[in-house]
């Protein structure tokens, strides 16, 4: 379950940072989803993973972490209102700017071709 | 008495709450008085918290009851409430400012204003990593809003950068934060100093790369070299009030990294007592000698004073890492100093810039402008205190930074580093001040005469650099002793956690 649970970590996180540098405001948005996603992930396990672990003490004989569920939890409702921001901001850049791209301005149309080679 | 430590949190919380409430919020003027009044308090209730920590010592206060390590304190030591003071000082002078008019110029102005400096202060007094993280959040989302306070093209594109980068580092502060909850199994700051100086050898490289993350997360929130490249751009496009609070954001940054790496990471931790200065050192100087080219060859005045704070940053982050007593009483006279005084500077651009016509704050030759003594005069008063030349403020807060080096190396790197900016600095001031007051072209001044409120907000914040001065003495006891309250950890752990360490031991 562990080697799994990381492989996912692993992978989201890879994810999220290649789409971070990406150019264009959306697949950033996109990345820094995959990033946080990643992160919420990461948290939950730092309590150890844990089948059957109870959350509320003298009920069973293992336990939960309780609070990396409440750090996770923080963590999401955080996360969900920044990304709410930055799509607004990133709509507003669109309208601003006059493009999507996150330098405000295209590359030159030369380099745009070698791009695209 | 015992709630006060709360007010510097509450009270800007339930001040912007209420003028989002309609009686206040639809009328400009009541915004403005209640906005200001507020702040006043704020800056009361500061002092009076930090005469009580003075009578008192380190105060701590269990949110809801629940005691540490289980529950999230706030923590109220020399450092942390002197930090306080200065946000609410800052704070009073840029909202004098904002209400000018610049509040105006778009919505919701005093909430978001309010709701930042309450994020600032927590982020102070908070004694618990995640709790820090939450409230580095709540200042944050407020700055991301203030940025494009007044729209306008410049102010997306820098809002872009400043969030996405933000955004990323919150994600690399949260992972950090769980790699040391993994393995420490708390977050308080002080029972983490307790646990790190008690770790067990195989887990010692896990803490050690969260710890350095750490230092990434607050070397970016800092600016500290390679992490610097969007504070030019994103202080010089703020609108003046806001890039004036935004002087001791970057101050936050360096708050952390001496919280951090002198109680958690401090001298006692063993074998991983000041993993960051390796690191910090070249950084730092680096951060004066990019900051002092900056200065050199800023094309306008505002980006100009963005370049300042990195130099400031840079010779504060320097003073971090060298983790002394001595060093860390240095660099907190030179946060007060230095964010006043860019923070000053921030608002004389927006006024210089509104008297020159279309050549605003480019040094370039424009109209002459209106005021030119009172401007001039107070340009003067600035550019000596920044640049550290004797009778002001920065000369005492460069002559603590440079007694503060002790080590012959270190003194040798810092005095060389700091003393050659000091010289920039003086060079790049002087021709922007020649440029803007001297280089007269076109016809006659016709801008507007600065408001008495902005005057006042820039006097205001001015002033204190000659009180800074005068009280000099009191000023540099104070910050040697909130030094030796920061770095004497077992003390601070005691007061904290006492009663929980007594009980840990029965079971």
């Amino acid at each position: 379950m562990e080697t799994l649970f990381a492989c996912c970590i692993g992978f989201l996180t890879a994810c999220g940072v290649f789409l971070m540098l990406r150019g264009r405001t959306f697949p950033v948005v996109l990345g820094l989803t995959m990033l946080s996603y990643a992160v919420n992930l990461f948290i939950f396990s730092s309590g150890r993973l844990t089948l059957r672990g109870a959350a509320v003490l003298g009920t069973a004989e293992q336990y939960a972490d309780p609070l990396p569920q409440a750090l996770v939890l923080t963590a999401i409702v955080i996360g969900f209102a920044m990304t709410a921001f930055l799509v607004i901001l990133a709509i507003r850049a669109r309208a601003d700017l006059g493009n999507d791209h996150v330098d405000g301005k295209l590359p030159d149309a030369a380099n745009m071709k070698k791009e695209s080679r | 008495m015992w709630h006060l430590i709360t007010a510097p949190v509450l009270l800007p919380m339930l001040t912007a709450l209420l003028i989002m409430l309609p009686p206040i919020h639809y009328s400009p003027m009541r915004r403005r008085w209640l906005s200001m009044v507020s702040a006043a308090i704020q800056l009361v209730l500061a002092v009076m918290l930090l005469l009580q920590v003075q009578q008192q010592g380190l105060l701590h206060y269990a949110v809801g009851n629940w005691q540490a390590p289980f529950g999230i304190i706030l923590v109220a030591d020399t450092l942390s409430v002197v930090m306080v003071c200065l946000t609410s000082f800052l704070a009073l002078g840029a909202i004098c400012y904002g209400s000018a008019g610049e509040d105006e110029k778009g919505s919701f102005f005093h909430p978001l204003f309010q709701f930042q400096i309450m994020g600032i202060n927590g982020a102070f007094l908070t004694g618990d990593l995640f709790n820090l993280f939450v409230f580095f959040e709540v200042l944050l989302i407020a700055s991301y809003a203030l940025l494009i306070h007044a729209g306008g093209k410049n102010k997306t594109k820098a809002a872009v950068h400043y969030v996405v980068l933000n955004l990323t580092g919150s994600a690399i502060f949260l992972i950090s934060l769980a790699v040391l909850y993994g393995t420490l199994g708390t977050l308080n700051i002080a029972d983490m100093a307790l646990k790190v100086a008690a770790l067990p050898a195989e887990d010692m490289m896990l803490v050690k790369a969260g710890g350095l993350m750490l230092m990434i997360v607050f070397a970016l929130k800092a600016a500290v070299l390679p992490l610097q490249f969007w504070l030019p751009a994103t202080y010089s496009s703020a609108s003046a009030p806001v890039a004036a609070l935004f002087a001791v954001m970057t101050k936050i940054g360096v708050y952390a990294l001496l919280r951090v790496y002198s109680t958690i990471f401090g001298p006692d931790a063993g074998e991983l007592s000041g993993i960051a200065a390796d690191w910090l050192l070249p950084a730092g100087l680096a951060t004066i000698a990019l900051g002092a080219v900056g200065v050199m060859a800023s094309q306008d005045f505002r980006k100009l004073v963005a370049n300042l704070v990195l130099v400031s940053v840079g010779t504060l982050v320097s003073l971090v890492a060298l983790q002394t007593e001595l060093s860390a009483a240095a660099a907190l006279y030179y946060t007060v100093h230095s964010t006043l005084v860019t923070a000053a500077l921030f608002l004389l651009a927006d006024l210089i810039a509104n008297q020159r016509g279309k050549a605003a704050d480019r040094l370039v030759s424009g109209r002459r402008v209106i005021q030119p003594v009172l401007l001039g005069f107070m340009f003067v008063l600035a550019a000596l205190t920044v640049a550290g030349l004797p009778p002001f403020s920065g000369f005492i807060g460069k002559l603590m930074l440079l007694q503060a080096a002790t080590e012959p190396t270190n003194r040798l790197l810092l005095w060389s580093f700091v003393l050659v900016s000091s010289l920039l600095v003086i060079i790049g001031l002087s021709r922007a001040g020649s440029t803007l007051f001297w280089r007269i072209s076109g016809s006659d001044a016709a801008g507007e005469k600065a408001a008495p409120l902005q005057v006042f907000s820039v006097c205001w914040l001015l002033l204190a650099s000659p009180l800074l001065v005068i009280f000099a003495g009191p000023l540099t006891e104070l910050s040697h002793q909130a030094a030796a309250q920061l770095y004497d950890t077992s003390a601070t752990i005691e007061i904290i956690l006492g009663q929980s360490v007594s009980q840990g031991e029965t079971p």
